[in-house]
């Protein structure tokens, strides 16, 4: 028998109660209605597992005060967007996650895009660079190149950037862990091409908490870690005052199968812990709040996502204020880059990929983004080739001049479901913010484990479900088909490694061998104290130190960490 | 048959994408095995040693990063040379179609490319191992 809508998706049920009306026509039309006409499903939810009803009515939202809940665009707290005029005025950034190969090859990838109407650049660095090894390194043998450039020196991050105006291009670097060295790298690299540091913009991913709680490229222990983010932030407010220092990221928890009011709620919640390690470090929170930036996941479902990014709004506008008693204006805005869901591609049938793409992207603009990258349709199998790439980004194109929906802002405001279910999210965010207050906040949580088993059984709940049929995916547990089409895919060979190992050895004959040792010594010196580490860093890469050499340094002061056995 | 499959399921190389692992992991424990999970980042010789050490029936791989090519072989050619080359080697993650004639014949039983079901993997091992336990 088909269920009637049900309520228990409300947090507050004094505000679900059915008005005398509601009954009558569940009574009166709903229920002789499905009796003739049964629904398709016993119950519908999202992506997500969110129990959604099959009408959403004034109701829902009971008393509802625009003011409190949305403001107008450019208005507290938020909710409609960050800008007044959002798209009429500017156009989110286009900005594709690019990277593959050595320092030459990511180089030609960077200038083809930026040739091909791309706004801004995204470097994604292979595995080595992320755990802070050499090219040369043993553990390095196999990943040099593949899942991103290989960038072990100021020497290759000079390569990768060549011939692209760092004043006026934007750069968004994504690494976590060893982000403090690479950005040293960039910052001498922009220095020797002449740009100057107070005008040079970007974004460094530079979230570290969300590395244990999903993406797991961690080296240090919780604390130490924090530490070097502290002090790049410092460090970013004082000499790079365009800079994003961090990128505060739930994209990587979804892709590790949150759901969406999880990927909502840690993101935040790791940007609780910044703000407050910050202040601890001295800063009070206006200097440095406005530099802060997020990173958000664009799923399938495309009204819970919506709703995800105005939650975000609304949520990160009243902790900054109330929490943190934030008084510029700009300490309130969540500013975020969006990228579509990688976890949701599928191998099976890749073009079928091109749409799941252009629905999630458009959730990303409906929800008001500042920045967005499309994946390829390629890359359950590999990285991208050029032609894939290049629809992606055609993707986000045919979106912003064509479809209409840049003409005004916040356009699913006022619809009964997308408000009810933003509040829904919201209240489910604050929900989690209790429990990891409880928990001694988000690194004491993570060290207890508890986001990682939360989004374990999210995702363990999820693939029984699409095992089970619950889900579907298109060409995979339905409509599929014998045989796949073969796709072109990239492949990256070894050369590449061989390449760069011996970029590297003629470094290590080339440099003042007396300067870098003194350099690095400096930087384990003072990584024993509580000075910030980004000029000893920095003197460290203009000696064309390694990254490896420098991580190693740290990894013998602050140790390295395993996380908790999984049972 | 008495004894439980045991499973080593290992994330070998440098990514740490472990959804895939940790959910094939409780897939097969749901399904009775008995798993042991290494944990992120283990190298070959890690892998091949705790596979001794635990005396499995089989190892699942997971790669993502696109490092198979190199380090699938090696673990194959450790656990023969500690006289392990009856243990059922799968490997899950990124593989594209042409890297699976060379993965197996370097003796990897089977590969399981994204969309596959953990069932596929349940039935798979049970089969391979219950035909192995009748021949030896």
């Amino acid at each position: 028998m088909a269920r009637l809508p049900h309520r228990e998706a409300s947090a507050d049920p004094g505000e679900t109660r059915l008005s005398e009306a509601e009954r009558r026509w569940e009574e009166n039309v709903l229920k002789p209605w499905l009796a003739k006409v049964p629904e398709r499903k016993e119950s519908f939810s999202t992506v997500s597992g969110l129990p959604i009803k099959g009408l959403y009515t004034p109701a829902d939202l009971g008393e509802f005060d625009y003011a409190r809940e949305l403001g107008d665009p450019g208005d507290y707290p938020f909710t409609r967007g960050i800008h007044r005029t959002m798209y009429r005025g500017k156009l989110w950034t286009m900005r594709q996650f690019s990277g593959y190969g050595t320092p030459e090859d990511a180089n030609r990838r960077l200038h083809y895009l930026l040739a091909q109407g791309q706004t801004g650049l995204s470097i994604a660095f292979d595995l080595p660079t992320l755990m802070g090894y050499d090219a040369d390194h043993p553990l390095a043998e196999g990943e040099v190149g593949k899942c991103g450039v290989a960038v072990s020196s100021l020497e290759d991050m000079e390569t990768l950037l060549a011939g692209i105006p760092l004043e006026s291009v934007t750069t968004s670097m994504t690494i976590n862990s060893p982000a403090a060295m690479l950005w040293a790298m960039y910052l001498v690299a922009a220095e020797k091409s002449g740009a100057d540091w107070k005008k040079i913009s970007g974004t460094l991913q530079n979230d570290i908490l969300k590395e244990y709680i999903a993406q797991k490229e961690y080296i240090f222990p919780p604390q130490p870690s924090m530490r070097l983010v502290v002090d790049s932030i410092v460090f970013s407010v004082r000499e790079t005052p365009r800079f994003n220092p961090i990128s505060i990221s739930g994209y990587h928890i979804r892709e590790a199968g949150s759901t969406a009011v999880q990927e909502l709620a840690f993101t935040l919640r790791d940007g609780i812990e910044y703000v407050e390690w910050v202040e601890r470090a001295g800063l009070p929170v206006d200097e440095f709040a406005p530099r802060l930036s997020f990173f958000f996941n664009a799923h399938n479902d495309l009204f819970e996502e919506v709703a995800k990014y105005r939650a975000a709004r609304k949520v990160w506008a009243y902790v900054m204020r109330q929490r943190f008693h934030a008084q510029n204006p700009r300490s309130w805005l969540c500013r975020f880059h969006a990228q579509t869901a990688g976890c949701s591609l599928t191998a099976q049938q890749p073009m079928n990929n091109v749409i799941r793409t252009a629905i999630q992207a458009l959730a990303a603009v409906l929800g008001g983004t500042q920045s967005l990258h499309t994946n390829s349709l390629d890359e359950a199998w590999a990285l991208p080739t050029e032609s894939a790439a290049r629809l992606a980004l055609r993707t986000q194109q045919v979106i912003a001049y064509e479809s209409g929906v840049t003409n005004f802002a916040d356009p699913l405001g006022g619809s009964y479901f997308v408000e009810r279910l933003t509040r829904d999210m919201e209240r489910a965010c604050w929900n989690y913010f209790e429990r990891i207050d409880a928990l001694g906040g988000m690194v004491a949580a993570i060290e207890k484990g508890y986001p990682q088993r939360e989004i374990h059984e999210a995702a363990y709940a999820y693939q029984q479900a699409v095992e089970r049929k619950e889900k579907t995916i298109v060409g995979v547990n339905a409509f599929t088909q014998p045989e796949n089409q073969p796709i072109e895919i990239l492949t990256i060979d070894e050369n590449v490694a061989r390449r760069q190992k011996e970029k590297l050895a003629a470094l290590r004959l080339r440099r003042d061998a007396a300067r870098v040792q003194r350099a690095l010594e400096a930087v384990g010196s003072a990584a024993a104290t509580d000075r910030n580490l980004m000029p000893y860093l920095i003197e460290c890469v203009r000696a064309y130190a390694t990254l490896g050499e420098m991580c190693d340094v740290l990894r013998r002061v602050f140790g390295t960490y395993q996380e908790p056995a999984f049972r | 048959m008495d004894r439980r499959i045991r499973v080593l399921v290992a994330k070998p190389g440098l990514d740490g994408h472990d959804r895939g692992a940790k959910i094939v992991a409780r897939a097969l424990r749901d399904a009775g095995m008995e798993v042991i999970y290494t944990g992120l980042r283990q190298t070959p010789e890690q892998i091949a040693a705790a596979a001794l050490q635990e005396d499995v029936d089989a190892v699942g791989l997971s790669i993502l990063s696109g490092a198979h090519n190199t380090i699938v072989p090696r673990i194959c050619e450790l656990l023969r040379a500690q006289d392990q080359a009856e243990v059922t080697v799968i490997v899950g993650g990124i593989i594209p179609d042409e890297d699976i004639p060379a993965l197996k014949r370097a003796g990897v039983a089977e590969v399981f490319q994204p969309g596959v079901s953990t069932q596929e993997i349940v039935d798979f091992l049970r089969r391979r191992i219950s035909e192995q336990t009748f021949k030896s």
